[in-house]
């Protein structure tokens, strides 16, 4: 946490700003920044796109319903290039998803210690106890660096995963391809099961940890130049953060485009 | 990396947000989309048809303005032989109307001329039976001789 007296450490202002906003004690903890900045961005995803459901028509589009019938159109192709069954929740799903985890990942290129700073401020803080670091109050800005929201997505697509499957190919469908997959021969069942169930379980893990793992990085690297460099951070924040603005929409198209393909495996016989 | 309840919040959050998305935003706005792809397919087809249409119309007006060409230039055959067929007749009408008058007029100045030969025979016969007369004046008496005159006067 911060440094103990006055003067502040590198690792203490690290450590303040990886430090979540929490209400809880153990497992009960809730990450109170990590939920309210995910709610946020989800309704301002879903308000702004209904704002357009409302009054889409087949006229010609204004330009915001522009903007968001080419991302629907995006997400569309790239599920029916990808899904070839038929589902009402694929696309959705993977809109959902994309829009949601961009504007996550988004967060990120918010200058490290404008919202916690504020909140700080907010919260009856000195300027002098923030700029010591030795503020309590604590906000971290970006939910994709959280892996309890990676996880809660990707847990929401396992368990589609494990319904289509079940749905499709039946449960007994569903066990066979585990039991009876690389090696068709009733003495190496075990063997089958245990490889597949590993591969079945990587996937939710991978996924999850593939997004929080990019964007811990990148904002650590931002914490990193803001904590150390003093006035010359700022081409480098520059430089960082246009790398990072590939990153973060190629993140959020990768956890999209493997949710797609994951269900789309889930939902074919093999 | 800790675990712990957030994940249940987050997960409820994504739950209700995929919900909405598939209940009140995916299907409109796709319907909209579909809706225009429609429109505008059905737009191009028209305006080919519409292209096809005016294509045949073109070709139509050109026949009929050649049709009309050939007509307008029959009749206009037509009406230069009737015009010279009329000035043909009129002619020959003229002529004969010429030879008429002519042939009129010959036929009252024969007649003049018969008259007056008539008066001058008549005349020349009257100053014959006066000369003769004269000349046997006291001898001949002019009934008795009636008939030499007479037989005088048919001579001429």
């Amino acid at each position: 946490m911060a440094g103990s007296a006055g003067e502040q450490t590198i690792s203490g202002y690290i450590q303040h700003h990886l430090t979540n906003a929490s209400v809880g004690e153990g497992f009960w903890t809730f990450h109170v920044d990590t939920l309210a900045w995910s709610v946020v961005l989800g309704l301002v995803f879903i308000l702004s796109f209904r704002a357009v459901a409302k009054k889409a028509s087949a006229g010609v589009p204004g330009k915001w319903q522009a903007c968001v019938e080419l991302i629907v159109e995006f997400v569309d192709d790239t599920v029916k290039s990808t899904y070839h069954g038929k589902s009402a929740l694929i696309a959705p799903l993977a809109l959902t998803i994309f829009v949601w985890v961009l504007l996550m990942n988004l967060m990120d290129l918010i200058p490290v210690d404008f919202l916690p700073t504020a909140a700080a401020l907010i919260a009856g803080e000195s300027m002098d106890v923030i700029a010591a670091g030795q503020s309590h109050t604590y906000m971290k800005v970006v939910p994709t660096t959280d892996v309890n929201m990676t996880f809660a997505l990707s847990l929401g697509v396992f368990a589609l995963m494990i319904f289509y499957s079940v749905k499709i190919k039946g449960f007994g469908g569903f066990m066979k391809e585990l039991y009876a997959h690389p090696f068709n021969t009733p003495w190496l069942y075990w063997f089958n099961f245990i490889l597949e169930l590993v591969s079945l379980v990587a996937k939710p893990l991978s996924l999850s940890l593939r997004l929080f793992g990019n964007l811990y990085a990148g904002e650590l690297i931002f914490i990193l130049i803001a904590g150390t460099i003093g006035v010359w951070q700022l081409p480098i924040h520059f430089l960082w953060a246009a790398f990072h603005l590939l990153v973060i929409p190629l993140q959020a198209f990768i956890f999209m485009m493997l949710t797609i393909v994951y269900l789309s495996l889930a939902s074919e016989e093999h | 990396m800790n675990i712990n309840a957030t994940l249940f919040g987050e997960l409820l959050a994504f739950i209700f947000f995929v919900w909405f998305c598939m209940k009140f935003v995916w299907p409109p706005i796709m319907g909209a989309i579909e809706e225009r792809q429609k429109k505008i397919a059905d737009g191009l087809a028209a305006s080919e048809r519409g292209e096809k249409d005016l294509e045949l119309a073109q070709a139509k007006a050109t026949e009929q303005l050649k049709e009309a060409k050939t007509q307008a230039a029959g009749i206009i055959e037509q009406a230069k032989k009737r015009g010279s067929q009329i000035v043909d007749e009129e002619t020959q009408r003229a002529h004969q109307e010429r030879e008429n008058i002519i042939a009129q007029g010959h036929a009252e100045i024969e007649a003049e001329r018969n008259r007056a030969k008539e008066d001058l025979r008549k005349q020349v016969a009257a100053l014959a039976v006066a000369g003769a007369e004269r000349i046997l004046e006291r001898q001949i008496d002019a009934a008795a001789q009636s008939d030499i005159v007479e037989k005088l006067v048919a001579e001429l």
